[in-house]
């Protein structure tokens, strides 16, 4: 059979039609959930799949374009996947695979009824993510962009009978809508004036000096916005918490990365001609928003929310690995700029991926024992004890440790920032190792903060009597969370294959790739420059710690013996042990606290000395929300009270509207 | 030298610092003894701990987790490999190339998150108060690390540690201030890594103080004695890893068996300075409080990041 036809991008489109008539049919099979959990998302979770294959398959033959019969009249939908498009369809799919089959578990139970419109918002929302990465016009990227938004608005306040939500729901709808205008109307700066939206018009258009940074301004605080930049993080915090935790895995592992996807797509593509300054200033946002991600990551007790702050902390670091590699480009060393662009890259498929598998994690701890706060949690790992090994898996990840995949980026990042000395500005050559400073404390600090998650909920004793012993995840739960967990697996110790796959992006997109001596080194050792500069295996390392650890192992049982006594813990002898005297999450953060507290809002409520029942609280806000939101809130308050005074009510004031403006179009248009 | 005595080469150097990181640990108590005008236990003395701890049966809380029992293990190996990594006596290490001077750091931090986690698996309140110090240490002290090692590694364009011994150590002998600079952050550090004085202090066990031994307070006899001897191999590392940045003379070149004899001696040498130094310091400063200590790693990081800085104006 021939079938040569088949071009990645008709596969790519028909997966995503596909992906809307699950939806569809799960909203025809609202009256019968089990069949939607039992046939429809595994079915997603099959079409995801075959869509990363498809993206494996895209980064490596040349780009193919094609004009959709749909659109308006005279204005078709234009559909294309290059390598960039490729890869992040691979990430969509292969980390909605493990989400979808883990939701086909996660919905059981109670709230069935509403399962038909969740299953139809939640395809809707994978396809639409699947079609801003095929999108090939402006017109048609705006339209999925917007759908997007709005069915994971949707999504976010499915448990609208929550107050709180539903305020979640309406800050993101109002900042994804401020970032659609900006990104609106960076498309419009790249058009200009020719008419045609196609992107293959905005990559010809030619731009001067001035109005390709209005472009690029546009663009980066537009999908900045998406992505939960800093100061555009506000609404991530309170939005991702609020959705199902499948969802929120969905939006903080994947709806982030579509932003990135947006950004290099624009940058890098449509504006081209990249300027060091650009990358400047995408290198120091990057750098403010991981540290202050983290920070506040750290003060959180509620783990969802906690997970929110630590997507915003792995934006900046992606962000630090663009803005990197755009500093080297613009500055002329395409060969330091990829490394960075991969760096980045790299990290956007590992954040999406123990990102998900964390907030599937979450997921399974809520659904088991109904808690979200970490003060009440602790000793899970003795009822739960394959969530918490996955957990462990991401908590590692996430962590920058080695040898699993959240190092191998954050090495690379390291290594693109050390090519510095390339520079010619002694300014920038100079920022650049403090901004990987940065990038070290918000490593070490995520360390920290996955410490206390872990220690503080699967760890220790649990500080809260509940109804019943909580129960593991189902088998389809833990078959989507091991599935991520796999990855954060193979993503760390085969980072070669993967690195690969990125030069070949890196080839069509900036028409460079690593030098061949990188390539060359086989599929053990990770070199990004040359094997003298620096270079990392985490097979070795890894088997290396394994060899000792049963080597130790037999010998001390061998030489010595195993002999074991249990006991009750000792503690320096001292007696009652209660649960209260163990740490709290928040009590883990105090160090930070008080070491970081001019970053924080800190309210504190005292007890006066002679209260008989002294109860201490204390409560850490965002400042942002005072010096920036507020306000800004305030005046469009204000403005629109003003406006509205237009508004009377009576016709005939309407009346002479319409009469007046009659009267300056007839004076004006003359 | 081929790759089959490249890799013998490899396991003997590792093995041989494996056995005397116990060693250098009582030479320095011993020294700190000799200061404090006492007689002191003898420099055996650590060896003779560890024997009686793996003799000793078991005792493991009833709550005790699976990831609490692999700890010691995961530690033990984790600073097996560190010290396979650092060239201690001769650059031509076959496993060297598997982790640079960045993912050594990453090492550390994986052994630290390990016992840190197994600090808080009991759930006793001197468990987690431990975990949580340590953890703080820890992000305060990584950054300065890392800087430091980065000035090392912007000089000889390699973050990969057998290059950096091989350019250092070919280098004309003269004072370089950003070198200067990153050692002085590279001492606060290590003292810091180490829990010891003036951020902890490894011979107490006053409730309010400890940071180190209140994570290990749970544990007991061969776990005990493998996290033990994991902190004596961490202390041996950081002082090689120190050895190779800033005073990487005698450290043999690749193939070359006649100066093996010479860096031997030459290790022996620096490690017995080393710990009279360490000894030194540790006898005439006092213990910090706790919320002293990010003033100490933040003067650490400035030093670090000042001689960077250093390095970009002045030597290039």
């Amino acid at each position: 059979m021939d079938l040569s036809f088949l071009r990645p991008v008709d596969l790519a489109f028909t997966l995503a039609v596909v992906w809307i008539g699950l939806g569809v049919i799960g909203l025809a099979l609202m009256r019968s959930p089990r069949l939607i959990l039992d046939a429809v998302f595994p079915v997603g979770a099959v079409v995801a799949l075959t869509l990363a294959v498809v993206g494996v398959w895209a980064i490596n033959v040349p780009p193919s374009a094609a004009i959709l019969p749909a659109g308006l009249p005279d204005l078709p939908f234009h559909v294309r996947v290059d390598p960039l498009s490729g890869f992040f369809l691979l990430l969509l799919g292969g980390v909605s695979f493990g989400i979808s089959l883990f939701s086909s578990g996660y919905f059981r139970g109670e709230g069935e009824q509403g399962l038909g419109l969740l299953c139809f918002q939640y395809h809707v929302f994978l396809a639409s993510m699947a079609l801003v990465l095929i999108a090939d016009d402006a017109y048609l990227f705006m339209v999925a962009w917007e759908t997007m938004a709005m069915s994971s608005y949707f999504l976010v306040t499915t448990e609208h009978h929550n107050e709180k939500n539903r305020k979640a729901g309406f800050i993101y709808l109002l900042v994804a809508h401020l970032g659609a205008l900006s990104i609106l109307l960076s498309f419009g700066v790249l058009h200009g004036g020719h008419g045609d939206y196609t992107f293959d018009a905005l990559r010809r258009a030619e731009l001067s000096g001035s109005w390709a940074t209005i472009a690029f301004v546009l663009a980066f605080f537009g999908f900045g916005a998406k992505a939960g930049m800093l100061p555009l993080h506000a609404w991530l915090p309170e939005a991702h918490p609020a959705a199902p935790s499948p969802v929120s895995a969905l939006m903080s592992g994947i709806m982030l990365k579509t932003a990135i996807y947006g950004m290099i797509r624009v940058i890098y593509d449509l504006i081209g001609g990249i300027r060091w300054e650009w990358g400047l200033t995408v290198l120091l946002f990057g750098a403010a928003t991981s540290l202050f991600g983290v920070l506040f990551a750290l003060m959180q007790h509620d783990l969802k929310r906690l997970l929110a702050y630590h997507s915003v902390e792995n934006i900046g670091i992606i962000l630090i690995g663009i803005g990197l590699s755009m500093v080297f480009i613009g500055s002329g060393h395409p060969v330091a700029g990829v490394l960075g662009l991969i760096a980045g890259l790299y990290h956007t498929l590992n954040h999406a991926v123990f990102k998900g598998l964390l907030f599937l994690g979450a997921g399974a701890i809520l659904k088991s024992t109904g808690l979200r706060n970490l003060n009440e949690m602790g000793g899970l790992i003795r009822y739960m004890p394959h969530t918490a090994l996955y957990f462990l898996t991401g908590a590692l990840a996430i962590s920058a440790l080695p040898p699993l995949n959240g190092f191998v980026s954050e090495w690379l990042t390291f290594q693109a920032s050390l090519q510095a000395p390339l520079l010619e500005s002694s300014v920038v050559r100079s920022l650049v190792p403090i901004v990987a400073a940065v990038l070290a404390l918000s490593g070490a600090l995520t360390g920290m903060c996955f410490v206390k998650v872990y220690g503080v909920a699967f760890l220790g004793q649990h500080r809260h009597e509940l109804a019943e012993k909580p129960r593991d995840a189902s088998a389809w739960e833990r078959a989507g969370m091991l599935w991520l967990a796999l990855g954060c697996l193979a993503l760390g110790l085969l980072p070669v294959f993967m690195i690969g796959q990125l030069n070949q992006v890196s080839q069509v997109l900036i028409n460079a790739g690593l030098p061949d001596a990188a390539m060359a080194s086989g599929w053990l050792w990770l070199v990004p420059t040359s094997s003298a500069q620096a270079s990392y295996s985490p097979i070795v390392f890894l088997l290396v710690i394994a060899a000792v650890f049963a080597l130790t192992y037999l010998v001390v049982r061998h030489v010595y013996h195993g002999r074991l006594r249990r006991s009750d813990p000792w503690d320096c002898g001292f007696p009652a042990q209660t649960s209260r005297m163990e740490d709290t999450a928040d009590g883990f953060g105090q160090p930070i606290r008080q070491i970081f507290a001019p970053v924080f809002l800190i309210h504190r409520e005292i007890p006066r000395p002679d209260d008989p029942q002294p109860v201490f609280k204390q409560e850490v806000e965002d400042r942002h929300w005072y010096w920036m939101y507020l306000p800004i809130a305030r005046l469009a308050e204000f403005l629109s009270g003003h406006v509205g005074k237009l508004q009377q009510g009576r016709i005939s004031v309407y009346l002479l509207y319409g009469f007046l403006t009659l009267i300056a179009l007839l004076v004006f248009a003359q | 030298m081929n790759q089959a005595s490249g890799i013998v080469f490899q396991v003997l150097q590792s093995v041989l610092v494996v056995l005397i990181a116990p060693l250098m640990l009582g030479w320095v108590n011993q020294c700190r003894a000799w200061l404090q005008n006492k007689s002191g236990a003898g420099i055996w003395q650590p060896y003779k701990v560890l024997n009686k701890l793996f003799h000793k049966d078991a005792v493991l809380a009833h709550n005790a987790s699976p990831l609490f029992r692999a700890t010691p293990y995961v530690l033990f190996g984790c600073m097996w490999l560190a010290v396979g990594i650092v060239p201690v006596l001769a650059t031509d290490l076959p496993f060297a190339p598997a982790a640079d001077v960045i993912a050594l750091v990453g090492l550390f931090a994986l052994a630290r998150v390990f016992v840190s986690l197994a600090g808080m698996d009991i759930g006793t309140s001197f468990g987690t108060l431990g975990a949580r110090r340590e953890m703080m240490i820890g992000f305060l002290a990584e950054p300065a690390m890392l800087m430091t090692l980065f000035t090392a590694s912007l000089i000889s364009h390699s973050t990969s540690l057998v290059t950096i011994v091989e350019t250092l150590g070919q280098r004309e002998f003269v004072i370089y201030p950003s070198m200067a600079f990153a050692a002085v952050a590279f001492l606060m550090v290590l003292l810091a890594e180490n829990a010891r004085i003036p951020i902890d202090n490894p011979s107490t066990h006053l409730e309010l103080t400890m940071i180190h031994e209140a994570m290990i307070l749970e544990y007991s006899a061969r776990h005990l004695a493998l996290i033990e001897w994991a902190s004596s191999l961490k202390l041996t590392a950081y002082i090689t890893i120190g050895f190779a940045i800033f005073v990487p003379w005698g450290i043999a070149q690749a193939g070359d068996w006649i100066g093996l004899p010479i860096a031997l001696v030459a290790l022996v040498v620096k490690l017995a300075l080393a710990g009279a130094g360490l000894a030194l310091i540790e006898t005439v400063s006092a213990k910090m409080r706790i919320f002293r200590a990010p003033e100490f790693l933040g003067t650490a990081f400035l030093l670090a990041t000042l001689g960077m800085l250093t390095h970009f104006l002045l030597e290039q």
